[in-house]
């Protein structure tokens, strides 16, 4: 089936040769316990699924309360603030870890990784195995929390020391707060595993011909992410390896001398300065794991619908690379509010606003992809397109929230909470859904409703745009964050009008992801037979079967010869080179 | 025998490849043939074991990075004292148990001896494996030292004299909670056993596959990644006691 759309040339080899485990045949080892890459991309997938609707429920749950304070609500009754804060904390925990980290590099990043670079699988299978089930404790660890004694950790997702440090600091933080940890640190060995076999597989089983150069750009965004993985997990492990000792052996590294309810606690001398430091190490480049794969995407996206070479492939190479390190340098721009000196937070401020120079140079080259082209505006290019439409709007508020001057009004307001969802969250979704409608043809061999893809993309594009916008405006007047009621305050009773509608949005928003979940279901069994190349792209997922074979390639090792988006090239017969088309096709 | 080039074994598989030395090898262009090529290429895997290794070695250096960062941070910290109202140093200066420190460093770094003697032996193993095979061909009998069983004693040891080196120190009264100096010196000697704990367990299982006639290049590529794993964990402890001692 290899090359069946190309017509490439191909090695022959022996399937042991290229593959170093066989077909597996009961139901466990293909299906469960799979070492698969394809079966493993797409458990991660369903995790991140699973726990995309989780998250979006409690989110629900806030913002009904948010407007609605008295309203009893399903499954947790009536909210208390300590409810609220336990919702607030396991909507960002499980979004950003289960959801924005696993979804993008764990499914899509182990499904296409290997692939696109022509490898059987990954480096290490039996590792990849066990990331996945790694990270499977990890969720489960975590939703145990709901339902321990005290309930939910208070702690918000960045888990800020001393109120996380201390077991009695909140109803949540005994039992919760320690399930918290704890699936976090599982989390973290999960990840680095993942890196590291991403890592691996990328420096050493590219197929012959498939120089770095020639790379994908979703393949780059998936290397340079696992990079940031690897260098920031290790991190976030130690941090909260000290926070578990500081909770049970009674040592003090994040907590000062503290009286909590009247009784002093036998700590001294620690600083919650310390955490934040770890945290945010760990924390700022987590945002670019987040969205570096789904700049890949629509990178991959913009180029393919739009029939052209993606603009300034080079550029966009040394811009994730860019955005990469500076990443690691702009942690301090979290904690312009803990009193840092004003030399600092200027450093941080200068490097937080150099990472628009890289963001920009992506923004612009997209824009570049775009012009004069014939753009196919099918599902999957919307969603790309939604993605850099988020990503400026929800990027041009990151200039002024590095700033001290700004950022300390704004810290705590609403402002924040829109600047980052946009960014992180939507943008990061947007992605996903992009990668979803683009490469759901070759997971399933079945196309997906475009219809149907196309009404969820407008309620979702727009639905987002009236949740997280007017949230700006509520952040400039003022309205604080993690608070879980403001209807009390008079000084905020203007702003009940904006927030009903916020809520209401998110209602539509939200109900709207129905479709998708049943358009994603339905196409699975009932949508149209795809071919290998429904979209007519030329990188190596589409030269093979749909579904890929086993060992991807059906025992053949195939050859690259042309660069990953070689459109509309002068000469040549299509309007597009396969990348393993043979090398005498015109080229450039 | 004496002339043999171990490397044969490792590098001649690449030749159905070209442009460039990063690809996975495969047999080249003997499509029909299946005779031979159907053993696992152990060049491709080793390569890709040790990159593997290099990697994973990059994370568990920013574990260590982190806890450094930490280690100075708290020691510059001062802290509140609620009696006189003034801020002062809660930093005990810790008198480490010196002569244990030292007694298993010694160790530590004579099992780094002894592992890279075990990686060696079984690389001349490995690079001989194909040669033994061809019948009629008789290398005689090499004597193998047990190199790896060495390792794993001196590892134990090492550990063991960790657990005293501990026990020293609460009998002094320094548990992990007495000061900030008292626990990440728990914490770091800690966090390099587990790890080195983890390298003494895969040494374990190529001693007992050694047992199990797995062919012997699969053997080398874990031994040989335990090897350097080995080396790297006997370079942290270096680094560990050297902050523990410079940074008092």
């Amino acid at each position: 089936m290899a090359g069946s759309t190309g017509g490439g040339e191909t090695i022959m080899a022996t399937s042991a040769t290229v593959h170093a485990h066989a077909a597996p045949q009961g139901f466990i080892r293909k299906y469960i316990f799979s070492l698969d890459h394809k079966v493993i991309g797409l458990q991660y997938y369903f995790l991140a699924l699973t726990a995309v609707f989780v998250g979006m429920f409690l989110s629900l749950l806030m913002r009904i309360h948010l407007v609605w304070p008295a309203a009893v609500l399903p499954l947790v009754g009536e909210i208390k603030p300590e409810t609220y804060l336990s919702l607030l904390t396991m909507h960002g925990t499980i979004m950003v870890f289960f959801v924005l980290t696993t979804a993008p590099q764990g499914g899509f990043g182990n499904y296409f990784l290997p692939i696109q670079i022509g490898a059987p699988d990954m480096a290490f299978p039996v590792l990849n195995m066990l990331s996945f089930w790694t990270t499977f404790v990890a969720f489960v660890v975590i939703l145990a929390a709901f339902f321990v004694t005290g309930g939910a950790p208070l702690h918000g997702w960045t888990g800020y020391a001393p109120l996380s440090a201390l077991t009695n600091s909140g109803p949540g933080q005994q039992l919760g707060a320690d399930l918290w940890i704890t699936s976090i640190a599982i989390f973290c060995i999960a990840s680095l595993m993942g890196a590291l076999n991403f890592i691996t597989t990328t420096l050493d089983m590219r197929a012959k011909g498939m120089t770095m150069m020639r790379m994908p750009l979703t393949v780059w965004a998936w290397f340079i992410t696992a990079i940031l993985g690897l260098l920031a997990f290790g991190v976030l492990l130690s941090a909260g390896i000290l926070l578990l000792l500081d909770r049970h052996l009674g040592t003090s590294f994040y907590i000062p001398l503290v009286v909590v309810n009247g009784q002093v606690m036998g700590h001294k001398g620690g600083s919650p300065l310390l955490w934040q430091h770890l945290f945010w190490f760990f924390g700022h480049p987590e945002v670019y794991i987040a969205i570096l794969p789904g700049m890949g995407v629509a990178s991959q996206l913009l180029s393919t619908f739009s029939r052209k070479p993606i603009f300034g492939y080079r550029a966009m190479v040394y811009a994730i690379m860019a955005i990469g390190i500076l990443g690691f340098m702009v942690w301090g721009h979290h904690m312009f509010m803990s009193g840092m000196s004003p030399y600092s937070a200027f450093a941080f401020s200068i490097m937080t606003m150099a990472i628009g120079v890289p963001s920009a140079i992506k923004t612009f080259n997209w824009l570049g992809t775009l012009m004069h082209a014939r753009i196919r505006f099918q599902t999957p290019m919307l969603f790309a397109i939604g993605f850099v439409s988020l990503f400026v709007s929800g990027g041009l508020s990151g200039p002024f929230l590095a700033q001290p001057v700004l950022d300390i009004p704004l810290h705590d307001t609403a402002f924040v909470v829109a600047h980052f969802h946009l960014i992180m969250g939507v943008a990061a979704i947007f992605g996903i859904f992009a990668a979803t409608y683009y490469w759901f043809p070759k997971m399933f061999g079945h196309m997906m409703n475009e219809g149907l893809g196309k009404i969820h993309f407008f309620f979702t594009l727009i639905g987002a745009y009236c949740i997280f916008m007017p949230m700006h405006y509520l952040g400039m007047a003022g309205q604080p964050r993690r608070y879980s009621q403001f209807t009390e305050l008079a000084y905020l009773h203007h702003l009940i009008p904006l927030n009903t509608f916020i809520t209401y949005a998110a209602i539509i928003t939200i109900s709207a992801q129905f479709i998708f979940l049943f358009n994603l279901f339905w196409s699975m069994f009932k949508g149209p037979k795809a071919s290998d190349n429904p979209w007519e792209a030329t990188t190596m997922e589409w030269t093979t079967a749909t579904p890929p074979p086993h060992d991807n390639f059906g025992g053949k090792t195939p050859v690259v010869n042309h660069g990953p988006y070689e459109y509309n090239v002068p000469g040549a017969a299509r309007d597009y080179i396969m990348q393993t088309d043979p090398a005498t096709v015109a080229s450039h | 025998m004496a002339t043999f080039n171990p490397l044969i074994s490792v590098r001649d598989r690449e030749a159905g490849q070209g442009g460039g030395n990063t690809h996975p090898p495969v047999s080249g262009g003997d499509g029909g043939g299946r005779g031979g090529d159907s053993s696992p290429d152990y060049g491709a895997r080793l390569r890709r074991a040790r990159l593997g290794l290099a990697v994973a070695s990059v994370s568990i250096t920013m574990l260590f990075v982190a806890f450094t960062s930490a280690y100075i941070f708290r020691q510059g910290l001062p802290t509140f004292d609620e009696r006189t109202g003034e801020y002062v140093r809660d930093w005990l200066t810790l008198n480490l148990p010196m002569t244990m420190l030292l007694v298993n460093t010694l160790l530590l770094l004579l099992s780094s001896v002894t592992m890279e003697l075990a990686r060696r032996q079984i690389t001349r193993q490995a690079a001989l494996a194909p040669v033994e095979s061809i019948p009629g061909v008789s290398l005689g009998r090499e004597r193998y030292f047990p190199w790896l069983g060495a390792t794993v004693v001196l590892g134990v040891g090492f550990l063991a004299g960790q657990w005293m080196a501990w026990r020293e120190l609460s009998d002094r009264g320094f548990y992990v909670a007495t000061s900030p100096s008292s626990s990440f010196f728990y914490l770091l000697t800690a966090a390099h056993g587990i790890h080195l704990t983890g390298g003494l367990l895969v040494m374990m299982y190529a001693v007992t596959v050694s047992l199990l006639r797995k062919p012997v290049e699969a053997r080398r590529i874990v031994v040989d990644v335990t090897a350097w794993y080995w080396h790297f964990m006997a370079f942290l402890w270096l680094y560990i006691f050297g902050l523990l001692w410079f940074m008092r």
